[in-house]
């Protein structure tokens, strides 16, 4: 289409680039949350190469809950590519069951969370205990935060996709494929965070 | 999504210019507001020079207006200078030149400099704009709560400003929202560059003013998001008592600071913020090059010089500022080895400013020279960017800095740079695009008698900080008399000041122009700089999806003088001859 | 307050080391006024030759110039010069050329919001334990007064005593927020660090009363946190410190 005062490239691909602009956007994004995380994990570095007595993440997290969690999110990126190909596949009622899924799992997630940060607090144990702590909670807490940003997302493309399929079925492929490139990130990150603050 | 009401239906006032997706109409908004907020972070600094030149002494009249937690019968106290100066900083950089130079001159150019109906994400853009004026009202808010705004330096070094009264918190939640809507302007700019432009529009053929846009665009969205992670983590320190900047047993006021496990780094902070800060400066002058690189072009009536030499250097110089950042830290402790990285690295970024400085001064050779008001503006720009850009050589070599560094000479090299480099810049490019965006002329000898007087006073302002600088005399002082070595220079506090407020007077023609040029300026066609890029062939101003027709482009973008051609400019999108 | 010492430009240097930082400042100002009048000169010139008037037309073919070229490459090699042959050398030595332990007199400076505590080590040339859960008022150093080795200390609020001729090795640190130690007189700029021990090092070269500024924001009393620098010759050096000690 190139009609005038049309956006081109929402949802066929830009002929050069190869991409539609909301996976453009998604990849930009993404660069913007990796230098974020990394501004973080360097924020991490510096304060435990800082001191010399340091804790071993598995002397004070539950190592097999997060390793539990940590299948969790992968099992959810699974979903979420099977709800991506469901659409390729154009099969609505296969989309909204891997997605459902893929919703549930990322809550899944954060509820186990729930329970490890309870736990915490009941031994009060808190952000302001010391500096492992600290770090525990914040990088957790704000990957947290972006897993409930992917959940709200995934919930939207859930609820109302359908209408967006009758209406424009490329584009809700496109969306989704860009929501699951985000998802995918969110669950990149926590296999970073995962071996860095239990395991080491 | 696209044009769901807008073909043919009239859009109810509030989505048209309220909640408008529209891409020049959201560049008004962000131009309007930066410049609104500009006047405000400028009357800021009026007020301080009161207190710099006449320490002490009652400001008249004005001074009784404020309360006593500012000024006690009309005498300014310290700690209300203190948030003057961090405020002023702040709202200057993100709530004043940034989204005037990006959100607004940005939003509004570039589509239609690229043959684009609009951004790439209207929505986007749109939230982008309500997230930075959200902050900005956060911002303005903080004057106002107890203890007043943050009042740490625009810098907000730790542990201060972990300890700093509830208007820091103000402050980094207002950066949040600041940061926020960057990041997701940068996304749209870049999506909006790399897939909108019209046919035959490739990136050899862009305008530099675009990939100035473009350059700014990616340092946005790759330097802000550590100084996000900064604020989350001071946010942490300060609410949650967490001690990210806090190291071990500090003693504040003669008590041992309780509440903190201690254990942090204070120079974390500065590392997390000079990341940002330093790609931001950058921010701050790569949009205002690229302005004044179409107004030379346009009033030449030839092609840039170099511009190849241009789009290269302006990439180099992106990637490069990543990388220099602990300039802004050598007296932190740092040794020879680290220090000698970032001082070469920073010698080596004054290549390609130098590059672009040369080559926009060699384009001139060879021209036409029309020296009108927008011409005026940027040609000035060329040697108080000079000066703003030399002085940062013994700032950036750190042997000279032990003595210079945060004294009044780092303050008049970032201001010669930003005052009379990028908002000379920003002004040129008013007097510009306001016949694009209005559909009429601003008044010409307004314009001039706006020029002269500001050129003149911002030198009067800020040559003398120079040698306040080499005299040791240091930043942030709320009375400079109790030093021995300032008191020798406070004759120039004065002449300063006083140069500031008639700097701020000499703006009057400005406003007054602006405003009277909107309703009765004179009416002009689409093209009335007998310019060459796209944006020239829209109406004006352009109605909403820009372009009756979608353009084509068939030649490079300063195509000025042609030889056979009949008129001295060929259009970018014009197919035949001319 | 003798202002023969300020003025408008560089404070009198009274160190050993300082005329180099001052070299390197007069050196790069040359070399930043030879490019701006090289460039200002070439701007004007310009603009006058080819302003608009009738008759005259735009080039669109201009030639290419070598000269800017030759320019670039000359201030490269500047900028390498100007930071082997001066920056890094003297760095080097500010950092890292302290004097000899025994030849220097060591002293710790401890700032707070808004004052510099100094503390002397005393003729034993060791410094006593100082704790900050033993602050106050009276005890802003914290100093142990079980400790033997700090009995002879000296310690003061905001009065920096040298004397002539003498290394001096300065260990700086913070209480609080980061304050920033600034001798004008002597060349000498450090940030101190609240959780961080930095050393400085200089020499005085004349006697004189100067005076220590605070080179960072630190709140709002940082106008006011002015210290005395006091350079004495040995003899009245030697007497200041004995009647310091019985204070």
């Amino acid at each position: 289409m190139s009609e005038a005062g049309l956006i081109k490239h929402i949802s066929h691909p830009h002929p050069v680039t190869g991409v539609t602009n909301s996976k453009l956007g998604v990849w930009c994004f993404l660069a913007s949350e990796v230098m974020l995380f990394g501004g973080l994990f360097s924020a991490y570095i510096l304060l435990r190469t800082g001191v010399t007595d340091w804790p071993r993440g598995h002397e004070i997290l539950n190592v097999p809950l997060a390793t539990l969690n940590t299948m969790v999110l992968i099992t959810s990126s699974v979903t979420m590519v099977m709800a991506w190909a469901s659409l390729q596949m154009k099969s609505l009622s296969k989309y909204r069951l891997y997605m459902t899924l893929t919703v549930l799992l990322g809550l899944a997630f954060l509820v186990v969370k729930a329970f490890e940060y309870g736990h915490k607090f009941e031994h009060h144990h808190f952000p302001s205990t010391d500096n492992f702590y600290a770090t525990y909670f914040t990088l957790t807490g704000l990957h947290g935060l972006h897993v409930i940003g992917g959940i709200v997302v995934n919930l939207y493309f859930l609820l109302f996709g359908v209408k967006m399929w009758e209406k424009e079925p490329d584009q809700l492929a496109g969306r989704v494929e860009a929501a699951g490139l985000y998802w995918h990130f969110v669950d990149l990150v926590w296999i970073f965070l995962f071996p860095v603050l239990y395991l080491l | 999504m696209s044009h769901d009401a807008s073909h043919g239906h009239e859009l109810p006032f509030w989505r048209k210019y309220i909640f408008s997706v529209d891409h020049k109409v959201i560049g008004i908004q962000y131009a309007v507001t930066g410049l609104l907020f500009l006047f405000f972070g400028f009357c800021l600094m009026m007020l301080m020079r009161w207190q710099l030149a006449y320490p002490g002494q009652p400001l008249p009249f004005i001074g009784n207006l404020f309360s006593e937690t500012a000024m006690i019968g009309g005498i300014m106290l310290p700690e209300f200078y203190n948030q003057l100066g961090a405020m002023h900083g702040t709202i200057m950089v993100f709530l004043g030149v940034v989204p005037l130079a990006v959100g607004g001159f940005g939003n509004f150019v570039l589509p239609l400099q690229i043959g684009a109906p609009d951004m790439a994400f209207p929505k986007l853009n749109m939230v982008s704009y309500w997230l930075y004026f959200t902050g900005g009202v956060l911002m303005f808010a903080s004057f106002f709560v107890p203890g007043g705004a943050a009042q740490s330096g625009w810098t907000s070094y730790a542990p201060l400003s972990v300890i700093a009264s509830s208007g820091q918190t103000w402050w980094l939640v207002g950066m949040a929202f600041l940061i926020n809507s960057s990041l997701l302007g940068s996304i749209n700019f870049i999506v909006t560059t790399v897939q909108l432009r019209a046919p035959g529009l490739s990136f050899s053929r862009l305008p530099f003013f675009v990939w100035s846009q473009f350059v700014t665009s990616f340092l946005l969205l790759l330097a802000f998001p550590p100084l996000m992670a900064a604020a989350v983590l001071q946010l942490m320190d300060r609410l949650a008592h967490t001690s990210f900047f806090m190291p071990s047993g500090l003693v504040v006021n003669g008590q041992v600071l309780e509440g903190f496990a201690g254990g942090g780094n204070a120079v974390l902070w500065q590392h997390l913020f000079w990341f940002l800060a330093h790609p931001e400066v950058y921010v701050l002058i790569l949009p205002a090059m690229g302005i004044i690189s179409e107004i030379i072009a346009c009033n030449t009536r030839k092609p840039l010089y170099g511009y190849k030499a241009l789009v290269w250097s302006v990439v180099f110089l992106g990637f490069m500022s990543f990388i220099v950042w602990a300039h802004h830290m050598y007296l932190t402790g740092m040794g020879p080895n680290l220090s000698a990285f970032f001082q070469v690295t920073t010698m080596i970024i004054s290549i390609p400013s130098i590059v672009i400085l040369t080559t926009l001064i060699l384009s001139l050779w060879g021209g036409s020279i029309r020296f009108t008001t927008p011409m005026l503006f940027a040609l000035a720009f060329l040697p108080m960017f000079g000066i703003g850009g030399l002085t940062g050589l013994p700032l950036g070599l750190n042997a000279a800095d032990i003595h210079l560094h945060d004294t009044y000479y780092v303050i008049g090299h970032f201001h010669y740079v930003v005052a009379p480099g990028t908002i000379f810049a920003l002004f040129a490019g008013i007097y510009h695009w306001f016949p694009k965006a209005t559909g009429r002329q601003m008044n010409n000898f307004l314009g001039k008698l706006h020029f002269w007087p500001s050129f003149v006073l911002m030198n009067f302002i800020f040559m003398p900080m120079l040698i306040q600088g080499l005299a040791g005399v240091s930043r942030r002082l709320y009375d400079p008399m109790q030093y021995a070595h300032a008191q020798p220079t406070q004759p120039l506090n004065v002449f300063i000041s006083i140069s500031a407020w008639c700097l701020g007077l000499a703006q009057i023609p400005f406003i007054v122009n602006f405003f009277w040029s909107i309703f009765k300026g004179k009416k002009t066609d689409q093209n009335p700089w007998q310019a060459t890029t796209l944006e020239w062939t829209a109406p004006s101003p352009p109605p909403h999806g820009n372009f009756v027709k979608e353009p084509v482009v068939y030649r490079g973008p300063y195509e000025y003088s042609v030889p056979g051609q009949k008129n001295d400019f060929w259009p970018q999108a014009m197919k035949e001859n001319n | 307050m003798n202002n023969n010492y300020y003025g408008w430009g560089l404070p009198v240097d009274i160190s050993t080391t300082g005329w180099r930082v001052d070299e390197l400042i007069i050196v790069i100002h040359w070399v930043m006024a030879v490019l701006f009048v090289g460039w200002f000169s070439f701007l004007i010139y310009s603009l006058f030759r080819f302003r608009s008037r009738p008759g005259h037309k735009a080039e669109y073919h201009t030639k290419h110039f070598k000269t800017p070229t030759v320019l670039e490459v000359l201030v490269a090699i500047t900028e390498v010069v100007l930071l082997t042959a001066f920056s890094f050398p003297i760095w080097h030595q500010y950092t890292q050329g302290l004097p000899p332990a025994e030849k220097a007199l060591h002293v710790k400076v401890v700032a707070e919001q808004f004052a510099w505590n100094i503390h002397y080590p005393g003729p034993d040339r060791v410094f006593g334990k100082a704790d900050p859960k033993l602050m106050s008022s009276t005890n802003p150093l914290g100093l142990d007064p079980s400790d033997p080795m700090g009995t002879d200390d000296v310690s003061t609020i905001n009065q920096l005593h040298i004397p002539v001729g003498v290394p001096v090795i300065a260990e700086l640190s913070s209480k609080d927020v980061i304050h920033s130690f600034f001798l004008p007189v002597m060349r000498v700029k450090q940030d101190a660090i609240p959780g961080q021990k930095i050393s400085l090092w200089f020499e005085a070269t004349k006697s004189g009363e100067f005076e220590i500024a605070c080179a960072q924001l630190c709140g709002l009393g940082h106008y006011r946190m002015r210290g005395f620098f006091v350079v004495d010759e040995k003899d009245k050096f030697n007497a200041w410190m004995a009647e310091a000690a019985h204070t």
